[in-house]
């Protein structure tokens, strides 16, 4: 357990709480509005919510949605850099792999940006946005 | 009259005072940033649901941000489009950027839409839609205007819809993209907890979460020093600072000169400040010394540092093995190259010299090598926010049609003059030593990605059947991945040109690139585009669909004072 929040109360920029819940794999995490969904995994102590192709874990890497280290699936759409979008209350997060993606096919990978993810299945796709 | 139309990408402290620059010329501006308070990676702001009350304590300058911001985006004549995405350039003029972009039109007809900002907004705090006034009018664009689109994304109406899409035609564009992190690999980059310095920075900063209890901060360059003092300040434990570069050259970078120092607006003194939190924190800072490998199970559980030389080779038997749950490494910064080289801007070698050191090419006036092309701040050169300001000013003012000969210009000229020296400066003080790959094992991952491993890159690079740089990243798919190379595409070309291979490097359509040409920050799609959205036609034009508003949601604005 180490990352984590700076506690509210005697926090110098004296901001304010307000709680949220997002479920991760189904797992409920707590969180605080405004918090980036990368925010609140790791504030939650975890380190680690993706896999690599080889299997092993990562989370975030850059902070800034430079690198794709954070990817997560939020309500259906994947592909979502966790370190850009602001949770919401509710927010189902599912964690990503690469493991099982088609090693050899360039753009093959389940997670290219550019190339795009296959239209969102239903329902409604959220769009990526910080 | 009409008047001119500037719009500015990244409103960080370039972009910022380019809006700025560009409103007190008498332009209409059109500010755009990915995020979704403006700042940049300097005035990284808080979210505005922590409704923080005393944002100033972990800010440097805030009350001069503070009054800007207020400025900018309070500005009649400016539209702030928040969390919004330029995802692409479109060249309009025929020819293609350097590295042979492929016409975007060609894959997405496109009505010809020209949008340009709205009028005046009467008080900012009214809600977007409501502030249109006058009829929509597309007056013809003046002959000097750059020959290029700007595609934009703007975040969706309601969660669950699709981002819009805009088209911009604007009479000059600013480009302030900013920088990224440069983290050179080494054995255990890749474990979770290994992070890039500007991550734990914009953590701290902009969400008051400290990445670990016990940190090492790592790499090279003045910026490890925030870094570290906004842990301590977020409550983390800062083991040690370990800095590559050797104590007599980083003190003949920063001491020497102290005048060019002090003319960089108050960096003494914020250097002043970071040094003495450092010592009352009893950190100790390490000269000559490197992060050569990270260990854990499942994540970072301890660092190797060890001794290096000048040229960052590893003194043999001076490892040094340190707990820690967290490391935060970077070794200076990359330009975000993406726009300006799509928009066709030529490029110039950075100090380095290395093969993926370059920056967009500029002139006295800011001025890129496409004409109504501006850029400002970290692109042309790693300088640290009151140089990204000053450019930013420069350039705004100009691409706003502001008069060469004003006053202000030459002292803004004289300032950016000293800029450029200033990051000379930091670039001599700390170099990438040459050496650096030693630490490297034939495991050790490079493309984090694609988990290309250094033997892979070695391999490619020796055999003459992949010499060429677009075989080998088929070969080994460095660079392939999500990132599409904006994380290992420097260290591999350094790699390569260090191993024989790439001396007439290409692109990935198998142009020729020269050494100031854009290499690895060739991408014809800057962010991220889903098909979906990429289908949908664009926006049209203010004023044709009143329910549909072009102007996005403005959705920061000052919370006390509401008026212009
Ligand atoms: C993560 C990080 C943290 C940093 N923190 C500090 C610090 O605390 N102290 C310090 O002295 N220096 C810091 N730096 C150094 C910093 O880069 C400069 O000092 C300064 O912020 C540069 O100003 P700029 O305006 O050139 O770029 P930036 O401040 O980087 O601003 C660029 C802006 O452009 C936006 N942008 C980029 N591409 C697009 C696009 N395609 N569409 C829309 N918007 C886009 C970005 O969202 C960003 O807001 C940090 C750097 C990084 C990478
Ligand atoms: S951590 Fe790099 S994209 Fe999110």
């Amino acid at each position: 357990m180490s990352p984590r929040l700076v506690p509210a109360r005697d926090d110098s920029v004296r901001r304010t709480d307000r709680p949220l819940t997002v479920t991760v794999d189904g797992t409920p995490v707590p969180g605080v509005a405004g918090q980036t969904l990368a925010g609140v995994l790791l504030a939650a102590g975890r380190t680690a919510w993706r896999t690599g192709r080889g299997g092993a874990p990562r989370g975030v890497f850059c902070g800034i949605g430079v690198c794709f280290d954070c990817l997560v699936t939020v309500n259906g759409e994947r592909d979502v850099r966790a370190c850009m979008r602001r949770a919401r209350d509710g927010d189902a997060v599912t964690t990503q792999s690469r493991a099982s993606a088609a090693p050899d096919a360039p753009g093959s990978a389940p997670d290219a940006p550019g190339s795009a993810p296959a239209p969102t299945p239903a329902p409604a796709p959220a769009p990526e946005q910080p | 009259m009409k008047r001119r139309t500037v719009v500015v990408v990244g409103a960080g402290p370039a972009g910022l005072a380019a809006a700025d620059g560009a409103l007190a010329a008498g332009a209409d501006v059109v500010l755009i940033d990915s995020a979704d308070r403006p700042g940049g990676q300097y005035h990284r702001m808080l979210p505005q649901a922590y409704e923080a009350r005393a944002p100033e304590a972990v800010q440097h300058g805030y009350s001069a941000f503070e009054k800007r911001v207020r400025r900018v985006l309070g500005h009649p004549r400016c539209s702030w489009w928040a969390g919004a995405e330029v995802w692409a350039l479109e060249r309009t003029d025929g020819a293609e950027a350097e590295a042979g972009t492929r016409p975007l039109a060609t894959a997405h007809p496109e009505p010809a839409t020209t949008a340009h900002p709205e009028p005046p907004a009467t008080a900012p705090a009214e809600p977007a839609g409501a502030r249109r006034t006058g009829p929509p009018t597309a007056p013809p664009r003046p002959e000097h205007a750059p020959p290029l689109k700007v595609h934009v994304l703007t975040p969706a109406p309601e969660p669950g819809a699709p981002r819009r899409r805009h088209v911009l035609e604007p009479d000059a564009l600013v480009i302030a993209t900013g920088a990224h992190d440069r983290v050179l690999p080494f054995p255990g980059w890749e474990l979770p907890g290994v992070v890039t310095a500007g991550a734990a920075q914009a953590l701290a900063k902009g969400e008051r979460l400290a990445i670990g209890d016990r940190v090492v901060v790592a790499g090279t360059g003045p910026f490890l020093l925030p870094v570290a003092v906004s842990l301590l300040e977020a409550g983390s434990t800062v083991t040690e600072v370990v800095e590559a570069a050797g104590r007599a050259r980083a003190a003949r970078g920063w001491l020497d000169r102290p005048w060019e120092l002090a003319a960089q607006g108050g960096k003494g003194g914020e250097l002043a400040g970071l040094t003495g939190a450092l010592a009352r924190h009893r950190v100790p800072y390490r000269f000559g010394r490197a992060v050569v490998a990270a260990r854990g199970d499942g994540r970072v559980e301890e660092v190797v540092t060890a001794a290096v030389r000048a040229d960052w080779s590893v003194v043999p038997g001076t490892g040094r093995t340190t707990a820690v749950d967290a490391l935060c490494v970077g070794h200076g910064f990359t330009p975000r190259l993406e726009l300006a080289v799509a928009a066709g801007c030529a490029l110039r070698p950075g100090p380095s010299g290395a093969p993926a050191d370059v920056f967009v090419d500029v002139d006295d006036e800011q001025a890129t090598s496409v004409p109504g092309v501006f850029a400002c701040g970290e692109i042309t050169g790693i300088a640290g926010a009151p140089a990204a300001r000053t450019e930013g000013a420069l350039a705004g003012w100009l691409a706003g049609g502001g008069s060469p000969y004003a006053r202000p210009v030459a002292a803004l000229r004289r300032s950016r003059d000293q800029g450029r020296a200033f990051a000379r400066r930091l670039a001599r003080a700390h170099p990438v030593g040459a050496e650096w790959h030693g630490w490297l094992r034939p495991d050790t991952v490079v493309c984090r990605c694609e988990e290309t491993d250094f033997a892979s890159v070695c391999a490619a690079a020796g055999d003459p059947a992949s010499g060429e740089a677009r075989v080998a990243k088929l070969a080994t798919r460095a660079g392939l991945g999500p990132c599409q190379g904006r994380v290992c595409g420097p260290t591999v070309a350094e790699l390569r040109h260090r191993l024989g291979a790439g001396e007439h490097p290409v692109d990935p359509a198998g142009h020729p690139v020269d050494p100031a040409g854009p290499g690895p920050h060739h991408r014809p799609v800057a962010v991220p585009i889903r098909l979906g959205e990429l289908a949908r036609p664009p926006e049209p034009p203010a004023g044709e669909h009143p329910e549909q508003p072009h102007r996005p949601a403005q959705s920061y604005l000052p919370v006390e004072e509401s008026g212009p």
